[in-house]
């Protein structure tokens, strides 16, 4: 892991947006080191999706700023931070239904570039086991395999950091043990920004956490010092 | 080339092939209608790559047609130009215009897209009326025939007009192909399909969409600045509301998303006009009644409906 001292992967000042009374997101200072497993988690409202939006650019902030290493990138649109590195896998899968998985897979990997596009679109879907379903329309595929493909397309755009919303919700046990395998298996190529529901999932894969309620930081730390920290168990765990 | 894409082109050749041959078992009448088809099919496979594919719905591409049309013809008609360089300037008018058009329109999207780009259309037709000593207004002017040859052939005349008009549109139709098989093609689909989505795999929608309009634009300005040339008239008719619908019409026809459905499509409403007025004074009714069965029984288009049901490899 990245010593604390390098510069940040991501690095938020501040970072705020509010919807009219709602602050969403309230001011959040957060650094995100390059090569982690960082978890971010928090009650249901708490500005988890919020924050990651205006990480991936979905949402530009009222105040405050964002740094991609030392580049600010608080004002960049969404398909720019793509191109720089930054991938966004949605909450609510949003695959291309009515393309076929190569197609959607290709979109994925021919931003980067045309060159060997065949071989580059089935080596990601090889990567989530998907290999052999090249031709089917995506919106055929079972719940668990287009949350595999949502996890293809963000891994085809090769990013310095994938942000996974929720990337466990409704899968099986057996699916949720491959995807922890996956997930290790980028580190420390690709740093992986994860929000989880799933507390053995983050607290076996994560290498840091940060909790956020109310859109505030309420506390980061490894999964033994969250564990052990008492506000946080009253805000959420024990809960 | 993999098995599949042999295939296709093989289909689309096939169709030239046979229109080709066309010009010796039609009669000269309806030899210089398939003419007169195959370069509204031109017009109509522009607007199917915005809207068919990118799912742009344009109610103003009649302004891109008017574009090519006045753009080929007013230099033919007041600097003598020939077919070839009065064929170029309506192919660049047409996408000139409609790259403005996207600088503008493409701000919106959706219902405001297509009131927008109605607004403009109609003030390219008032603009057009508004000039009328130079453009003709709406009873338009005859384009002289020293501009109606290229390479020595006279385009007025029925075999080299046909062949003009193929060749026009056998080119539009490989482009079409080629374009809809490429990264770009499943790009403009993407923008269709899922702006977000596409947004947040790295591209511009603004930027596609652009392009796309502006690739229809000069499919459109082709169409105009042909019908100028080889049936030698301009005039602003063709930029009223109707040739703003009629692509459209003979898209859903012949089955948007399809490359050969645009070309279906003008072909069928033809002939359906064709015959509806043999019968009837109201033949817009029975043109009417057709699209109302279509949309009710095969809202994707003919072809559209034989890809989903047969034919999946279709483009």
């Amino acid at each position: 892991m990245a010593s604390l001292t390098e510069t940040p992967l991501i690095e938020t000042n501040g970072l705020t947006l509010h919807f009219g009374g709602l602050k969403a997101v309230d001011g959040v200072d957060f650094r995100l080191h390059a090569g982690e497993i960082h978890a971010l988690i928090g009650p249901n409202g708490a500005g988890k999706t919020t924050f990651v939006s205006l990480l991936s650019g979905r949402r530009l902030p009222q105040a405050g700023t964002i740094a991609l290493g030392k580049e600010d990138i608080t004002r960049l649109p969404a398909h720019e931070r793509v191109r720089k590195g930054i991938a966004y896998t949605f909450q609510i899968t949003s695959v291309f239904p009515r393309l076929t998985v190569f197609d959607n897979v290709a979109l994925a990997v021919q931003s980067l570039g045309p060159r060997d596009l065949a071989a580059r679109t089935r080596a990601a879907l090889a990567r989530v086991g998907l290999e052999g379903l090249e031709a089917q329309e995506a919106q055929t595929l079972s719940y668990g395999h287009q949350r595999l493909l949502e996890l293809a397309m963000g891994l085809a755009l090769n990013p310095r950091l994938l942000i996974l919303d929720e990337p466990t919700q409704g899968l099986a046990a057996s699916e949720i043990d491959d995807f922890k395998t996956l997930v290790r298996s980028l580190v420390p190529a690709t740093t992986v920004l994860l929000i989880e529901h799933n507390m053995d999932v983050v607290m076996d894969l994560a290498t840091r956490i940060t909790v956020l309620t109310f859109g505030r930081v309420l506390a980061t730390g490894t999964p033994a010092e969250i564990r052990a920290n008492a506000s946080v168990q009253e805000a959420y765990l024990g809960a | 080339m993999t098995g599949a894409g042999l295939k296709i082109w093989t289909l689309h050749l096939a169709l030239i092939a046979v229109l080709f041959s066309a010009q010796y078992w039609l009669s000269p009448y309806h030899a210089t209608n398939l003419a007169r088809i195959m370069v509204l099919a031109v017009f109509a496979m522009g607007y199917n790559l915005a809207f068919g594919y990118t799912g742009l719905l344009s109610l103003g591409h009649a302004l891109l047609l008017a574009a090519g049309m006045y753009a080929a013809g007013l230099p033919a008609q007041l600097w003598g130009w020939s077919a070839g360089p009065a064929m170029i300037a309506g192919i660049a008018g047409g996408g000139l215009i409609a790259a403005v058009l996207g600088l503008l329109a493409l701000r919106t999207a959706g219902v405001s897209f297509m009131i927008v780009t109605l607004m403009f259309a109609q003030a390219g037709y008032l603009t057009l009326l508004y000039f009328a000593p130079v453009t003709g207004g709406d009873d338009g002017f005859a384009v002289a025939a020293t501009s109606r040859t290229l390479l020595g052939f006279d385009l007025s005349t029925d075999a080299p007009r046909f062949l003009a008009a193929l060749t026009i549109f056998a080119v539009g139709l490989g482009v079409s192909l080629a374009l809809v098989r490429s990264p770009f093609g499943r790009t403009m689909v993407a923008i269709r399909e899922n702006e977000e989505r596409s947004r947040m795999l790295g591209y511009n929608p603004f930027t596609v969409k652009l392009a796309a309009l502006t690739i229809s634009g000069l499919y459109a300005g082709a169409a105009g600045a042909a019908y100028a040339i080889l049936f030698g008239y301009v005039g602003a008719s063709f930029a009223t509301i109707q040739y703003s619908i009629l692509p459209m019409l003979y898209v859903l026809m012949g089955g948007a998303g399809t490359t050969l459905g645009p070309f279906l499509g003008a072909l069928v409403m033809f002939v359906l006009i064709e015959a509806a007025t043999g019968i009837t004074t109201a033949h817009q009714f029975i043109v009417g009644a057709a699209l109302v069965a279509l949309i009710l029984f095969a809202p994707k288009g003919i072809l559209g409906t034989v890809r989903e049901r047969w034919l999946r490899w279709l483009p």
